[in-house]
């Protein structure tokens, strides 16, 4: 697993439960360090270790835990370039759906080694999608989830979105778009702020 | 036959960073976003060139002229307060021209003194996915960044670690051979204090290991607190110290550092109940005593003034003198460190 995907596993859960919690969790790991570097390679395994600890150590289920972790990439403070990343997505909600099939390639041409599972968007009706998750990375999907809520709020936008279900090959999120211009949303400008 | 006509809407949908000017160079029309470059102010019916500065070609006097570098690259600036570099292309259109431009490696700088966004730029343009690759590559610096300065770290804590007794945070032998090494190589005055604990094997027999490690700590510290800063304190066997005293040889001096050291070191040390008494021997020699100092040399001279002060009663100090060489050094200091008869531990 990638270093940056461990490294926003763990920061997600400093920034949310603080150092003691993190700390406990990678004690329990038994890992033989205390903190992922993001540009290193890690074992899957260790990553799934560290979820399932997190879950158990905050009496959560690791569905909910990954959601508000897709949360946060998108609304943390910490996390915000990610979050002007994925903006650079689309100019409103629907192209930033859209943009999700793009997603994988965009991480790749950033960090040429950064693995995500595959996405594919489709739009059985107007305002109504389904966004397929490769299943490479089981609770992926979950990560979405949180992902794509966090960034309807980022543009303005009101829509339900759930996590329909798994199969073999995918894990599948419908979205519904009620309204595309709900609310007015964060701002986003192209230039970054200075410093 | 293609129909070749285009809307003014439909080039400005097209290339929104178009000029379009007349046949004596006066600009006609100008896409959205050249006009919000202009900020405000219309730039229909000024000169192109007191618009745009021209540099690439440079000498073109009119719009025929201009014409002569149709479809090849040119390179302009804007006459405003950001100066921004455009690159540029020019096709004849009518009776006069058009010129479409871009940002080139000025667009992160343009994106933020013009306040563009996703709609000043052609659908088809790749200005969005370059900002994303600008933005995306610096953050993965960053991160690539902060790995390497903590790498940088954790080396610099491993050589730390290194050359320190861990048990007492002073230098270690390695250090101290390589701290000789650079002073010599320096050709930097300097004493080689050696001093050895007296009477500390026996608190090692009698209250135990974790009160040698007590009492080595805080003889660690005496030596700190009664040396600079610049000078090396190292510990170098069981309770055998060395002090380098940077840049310093006159006799006095030194035997008043030793002085105030093995006082220090006479005081009780309390531990779980118990006073340690100790004290310590010393023996000194001096770079500038050799023509040719050599590190093996000066730590073995100051071993054989430390030996002479065991012999004559420890608790003292001895600076080096060829004298000593000429006396038998070798025979009484085999029981270093044992057992001292006044050696004695009361209970408080």
């Amino acid at each position: 697993m990638h270093g940056l995907i461990n490294r926003a596993i763990q920061c997600f859960l400093r920034d949310t439960y603080g150092d003691d919690v993190w700390d406990k969790i990678m004690q329990q790991a038994d890992l033989g360090y205390s903190s992922f570097e993001s540009m290193l390679i890690y074992e899957e395994s260790v990553t799934f270790r560290v979820l399932e600890l997190a879950a158990q150590a905050l009496r959560k289920s690791p569905d909910d835990l990954l959601e508000d972790l897709g949360t946060y990439l998108v609304s943390h403070d910490n996390v915000e370039a990610l979050r002007r990343l994925l903006r650079f997505g689309g100019v409103d909600f629907v192209e930033f759906l859209h943009s999700l099939n793009d997603l994988p390639d965009r991480a790749r041409l950033a960090v040429p080694d950064l693995f995500l599972p595959e996405l594919t968007l489709e739009e059985p009706n107007e305002g109504e999608f389904r966004l397929r998750c490769a299943a490479h990375y089981p609770g992926f999907g979950h990560v979405m989830v949180g992902v794509i809520r966090a960034m309807a709020d980022d543009y303005g936008a009101l829509a339900f979105t759930d996590y329909v279900g798994a199969d073999a090959e995918d894990e599948v999120i419908s979205i519904m778009l009620l309204q595309e211009d709900f609310a007015a949303g964060r701002s986003f400008e192209l230039a970054q702020k200075a410093g | 036959m293609l129909d070749q006509t285009l809307s003014a809407g439909g080039l400005d949908v097209l290339c929104p960073m178009h000029v379009a000017i007349d046949a004596q160079g006066r600009i006609k029309h100008v896409g959205p976003t050249v006009s919000k470059l202009a900020q405000g102010h219309s730039m229909i019916g000024d000169r192109f060139c007191n618009a745009f500065d021209l540099i690439r070609p440079s000498g073109v006097r009119d719009v025929a002229d201009l014409l002569s570098y149709s479809g090849r690259s040119l390179q302009l600036r804007m006459r405003d307060r950001h100066q921004t570099r455009l690159k540029g292309v020019v096709v004849p259109q009518g009776d006069g021209a058009l010129i479409n431009m871009s940002f080139g490696f000025s667009l992160v700088d343009a994106v933020g003194h013009y306040a563009l966004t996703s709609a000043d730029f052609a659908a088809t343009d790749l200005t969005i996915e370059m900002l994303y690759l600008v933005e995306a590559k610096s953050a993965a610096m960053d991160e690539s960044r902060a790995l390497n300065s903590r790498l940088q770290g954790a080396k610099i804590a491993a050589e730390e670690q290194a050359f320190t007794d861990t048990l007492t945070g002073l230098k270690n032998r390695r250090a101290l051979d390589h701290v000789m090494g650079r002073l010599i190589a320096m050709r930097e005055l300097f004493s080689c204090m050696h001093v050895d604990l007296d009477y500390f094997k026996s608190i090692n027999d009698t209250l135990g290991h974790a009160a040698g490690d007590h009492v080595l700590q805080v003889v660690a510290q005496v030596l700190v607190s009664e040396t600079r800063a610049q000078d090396t304190i190292a510990r170098v066997g069981g309770d055998e110290f060395v002090i380098l005293v940077h840049g310093m040889d006159d006799p006095e001096t030194l035997n008043a550092i030793a002085r105030r050291i093995i006082d220090k070191l006479e005081d009780p040390i309390p531990f779980e109940g118990h006073f340690c008494r100790i004290s310590g021997s010393a023996g000194t020699s001096c770079s500038s005593s050799y023509a040719a100092p050599e590190a093996d040399t000066i730590l073995h001279h100051a071993d054989v003034a430390l030996y002479a002060s065991k012999n004559a009663g420890r608790g003292r100090h001895t600076l080096f003198s060829d004298a000593l060489l000429r006396l038998d050094t070798t025979q009484p200091t085999g029981d270093r460190g044992a057992a001292h008869p006044e050696a004695d531990f009361t209970r408080f």
